[in-house]
């Protein structure tokens, strides 16, 4: 089995597999059971300063459901630590103590004031703390007060805060971003240049969940109001995914160490991030749906996968898809693709057809001779994937490269040279030669 | 002497035999069920039910949480859909057809989503349909059963008033008199039936037998047109020595005084039971005598078991409650004396199109009480003057159910091609009643 012993700026735990800040790392006694559940590190609850804030007594959470109740977005309105400062230091030092070959890493969230950070970074970094995450990421209650993401979506604060951070700390410093913004690049950048060893994304995005279908007032509430929350779970994971890669392919940022965050639920997930750039992941929802125990699939699963392909260690997986992300205007527009549909396999349910004929390109039968049988036209074909996406049967339609004779859509000699949108001819910015 | 007893099972365990087949899915049930529909392109499942329901459209509305919508498209193809969802055979129709079925041979429980759509509608008396302007038309509906109900409420709907005939004191027909206990419980029928007249427009009148207290020529002459639903009720003939011996009854009539019975355990049942046929009916009252305690029950079919009108579900459903099914074999005679004490068979071989001959071996089955599960024929007399176009005992109609005589139609059991199913039966008296409008409506016009 492959090791999955984790390095994360010179952090070691046992695994990649760190819980993020959150309900779930709130206090010793739910930390202590992680650990003891095989987890790899936690990211304590975001402390701030005393006196601490108070929580709604009200619902908290509220998901998006699958028909079978599986949970596939989750929202969340609960704001940093409401235990009083020392009550969650004095716990801090216990369980790094108890716990040393976990990464226990501490959030944090103060005001816009230098003094302020420099009071208490010390203070943290006193309980024997492996590193301080700042959180400029969530996007509900506290952003109201100028904090999380109201200055995750100011570079300059970013910079600034990191700085006061840096200033104060002898432990390495993560600084986690909001999504909540048009371009990851520039908080990124700024982080970095405020001296952050490393980023964390994503923290949660902005969301409403639905309305209350009864009273059409909106749900999840508190005394009839509600306030937006933080999105998070399985869906938004595309989401953490492409922010992760920009911020791995970007030159600029590039050499940033990064920390994964956004909807892993199984081992793959931690693959895609991983993949994608990042040097471990950090997990919530997947935990608060169903409980730690998910830790044995996320190690096993990801063990079992290195020694698939070969590889000893986790570091040989960390960006090893980030070269194949591109710009568009890159893309190959020689390249062509045509589905094909297996009719041993094909069950005949035709949502190939149908989302074909209604949405796309008329390229999929729904009788040939008579008889119920969806084959593509490769006349109409464009290779849009559509028809492989809805598919229901896993493998039944596939999509083949055209290599040689000619594309049947547009009559063309297929070719084997690359041809960009850079020097296309419909490009009136093309590069010319 | 013959061993027919009442009684033979205590009142709970007969109450657990006559429980519900398949009881109705709760809600996660329902949901999780229908995540698994595919919402096929031009459903096979659609393609494959008689009465034409949208099951992908209703399946999705149960997705989606709109349950009287659902309702809404399967009763509007199909009034009797919930009875449907109870007795079809879905195995041999839409379930047969799913998708589903070609990889993992588990097809979606499309039947039992349908009752979970409708179950709703008839608890809490929800009325989903309207009638249109009044016509000034009044139609004749001859029997009450499935295909005369389903045109007669549809002929409402469409803004005409009917007269509904029927020469039983309660409706229904086959729904009421004819299904296995176990397949609807809870007088579901009677409950749809009143469903099914809250429309408006229906006149029931009861105990009104054609042929003797009416004819078709007189409903000719006082409506504007005629719906002859009268099914087949008159039971086929054996033509075997001892045929008339006590002992030796009609499937159908004891499976009609079974479900009339309030007490199951006071109806007499024989030790030995012998059921000569291969449909449903035979199954029917193969199993309920079981489940009422006979010790022995034995199906006997002159073909193959895979020429049996039975579906393989029906067949299974025999076999687990302890029913022996003997293919290949015919009834000689019904031995006495005085009462039936069992039959004598030949055993039958069967040549490669179907048909069959004797064998000229014989083998004799003990029975305190013969059941004649053979079909029925169209009761005597009932089509007065013998005018209207008949074929093999049935009333012969083109694709709007409409017979040889102007201004009558006819569907269910009594016509050719009609299959013994509820469903085909609502069809054809949803057809008709859409061609009647039509008709009605045409002939307005050119009559200015």
């Amino acid at each position: 089995m492959a090791d999955l012993a984790s390095e994360f700026l010179g952090i070691r735990s046992p695994n990649p597999f760190w819980l993020a800040s959150a309900p779930p790392t709130d206090k010793a006694y739910n930390v202590n059971r992680a650990f003891e559940a095989g987890w790899g590190g936690a990211v304590w609850k975001t402390l701030g300063e005393d006196p601490p804030i108070v929580n709604v007594s009200g619902p908290r959470y509220s998901a998006i459901h699958s028909n079978d109740r599986r949970v596939i977005g989750f929202n969340n309105i609960e704001l940093i630590t409401d235990r009083p400062l020392q009550t969650n230091l004095d716990e801090i030092r216990q369980v790094k103590r108890d716990w040393p070959d976990r990464a226990l890493v501490v959030s944090v969230m103060f005001p816009m004031n230098e003094q302020v950070w420099a009071k208490y970074v010390p203070m943290i970094e006193d309980t024997g703390a492996d590193a301080i995450e700042l959180n400029f990421g969530c996007p509900h209650g506290m952003s109201e007060r100028g904090m999380g993401s109201a200055v995750g979506q100011v570079p300059e604060y970013i910079r600034m805060a990191t700085e006061w951070a840096k200033a104060a700390a002898s432990v390495p410093v993560i600084v986690k971003l909001t999504p909540n913004v048009a371009n990851i690049l520039p908080p990124a950048k700024a982080a970095k240049d405020g001296g952050a060893d490393a980023v964390s994304l994503i923290n949660t995005i902005n969301s409403i969940m639905r309305v209350d279908y009864d009273t059409l007032t909106m749900y999840p509430a508190t005394d009839g109001m509600g306030t937006h929350g933080g999105y998070c779970g399985e869906a938004v994971k595309p989401i953490a995914l492409n922010m992760v890669a920009e911020i791995a392919r970007t030159p600029e940022t590039a050499d940033i160490p990064i920390s994964g965050i956004g909807g892993v639920t199984d081992w793959r997930d931690a693959v895609d991030f991983l993949a994608l750039g990042a040097r471990n992941v950090q997990v919530c929802t997947a935990a608060m749906v169903y409980g730690f125990k998910i830790i044995d699939d996320l190690t096993d699963g990801l063990s079992a996968f290195l020694d698939d392909k070969g590889m000893t260690s986790v570091s040989e997986l960390v960006g090893r898809a980030v070269p194949s992300v591109t710009d568009w205007q890159y893309l190959n527009l020689n390249y062509i693709e045509k589905a094909v549909i297996d009719q041993e396999l094909c069950i005949k349910c035709g949502r190939c057809h149908i989302v074909c004929e209604d949405t796309s390109h008329q390229a999929i039968t729904h009788t040939v001779n008579g008889e119920r049988r969806f084959e593509v036209i490769d006349e109409e074909c464009v290779g849009c994937n559509l028809c492989v996406s809805v598919c229901p049967i896993d493998g039944c339609i596939t999509m083949r490269q055209l290599t040689d004779g000619f594309d049947p859509r547009t009559g063309q000699p297929v070719s084997n040279e690359k041809a960009n949108w850079t020097t296309h001819p419909n490009n009136p910015m093309r590069k010319t030669s | 002497m013959p061993d027919i007893r009442t009684n033979r099972l205590s009142p709970e365990e007969i109450a657990r035999n006559f429980s519900e087949l398949h009881p109705p899915l709760s809600r996660p049930e329902a949901l999780i069920e229908a995540d698994r529909c595919y919402f096929c392109f031009d459903a096979p499942c659609t393609t494959a039910c008689p009465t034409g329901i949208d099951i992908p459209g209703f399946i999705q509305k149960i997705r989606s949480g709109n349950l009287r919508g659902s309702a809404h498209t399967i009763l509007n193809e199909n009034i009797m859909g919930g009875m449907c969802a109870r007795v079809c055979p879905t195995e041999v129709l839409c379930e047969e057809a799913c998708v589903r079925n070609t990889h993992e041979e588990k097809p979606v429980e499309i039947g039992l989503l349908q009752r979970y759509a409708t179950d709703p509608i008839f608890d809490n008396d929800t009325q989903l349909f309207s009638r249109a302007d009044s016509s000034g038309h009044r139609v004749a509906v001859v029997g009450g059963g499935p295909a005369g109900l389903s045109c007669a409420h549809r002929l409402a709907a469409l803004g005409h008033d009917v007269d509904l005939f029927d020469r039983e004191e309660k409706l229904g027909g086959l729904n009421e008199y004819g299904i296995a206990a176990y397949k609807t419980v809870n007088d579901f029928a009677q409950r749809e039936i009143d469903y099914i007249l809250s429309i408006g427009g229906i006149e029931v009148h009861a105990g009104v037998t054609l042929g003797q207290d009416t004819t078709i020529t007189r409903l000719r002459d006082e409506y504007s047109a005629v719906f002859l639903g009268v099914g087949l009720s008159s039971v086929n003939w054996l033509g075997i020595e001892g045929e008339e011996l006590p002992g030796v009854e009609n499937a159908v009539e004891y499976i009609a005084e079974l479900r009339q019975a309030s007490d199951k355990g006071e109806l007499p049942v024989g030790r030995r039971v012998v059921v000569i046929g291969g449909g449903m009916t035979a199954i029917d009252v193969a199993v309920q005598s079981k489940r009422l305690g006979a010790e022995r029950v034995d199906i006997v079919y002159r073909r193959g078991i895979d020429q049996m009108g039975a579906s393989d579900y029906e067949k299974n459903l025999a076999k687990t409650s302890g029913v022996t099914i003997h293919p290949l074999a015919r009834p000689l005679k019904i031995l006495g004396p005085g009462h039936a004490s069992g039959v004598l068979f030949e055993r039958t071989t069967l040549a490669e199109d179907g048909s069959f001959s004797d064998t000229g071996e014989t083998f004799t089955l003990d029975a305190d009480v013969v059941f004649k599960a053979i079909g029925q024929q169209l009761r005597d007399g009932v089509l007065d003057d013998g005018s209207i176009k008949m074929k093999s005992g049935k009333i012969v109609v083109d694709d709007n159910q409409s017979t040889s005589l102007a201004g009558v139609w006819a569907g269910g059991d009594c016509v050719l091609g009609g299959d013994d199913l509820t469903v085909t039966a609502v069809q054809h008296g949803k057809v008709a009643a859409i061609a009647i409008d039509h008709y009605l409506r045409t002939r307005e016009k050119s009559h200015g």
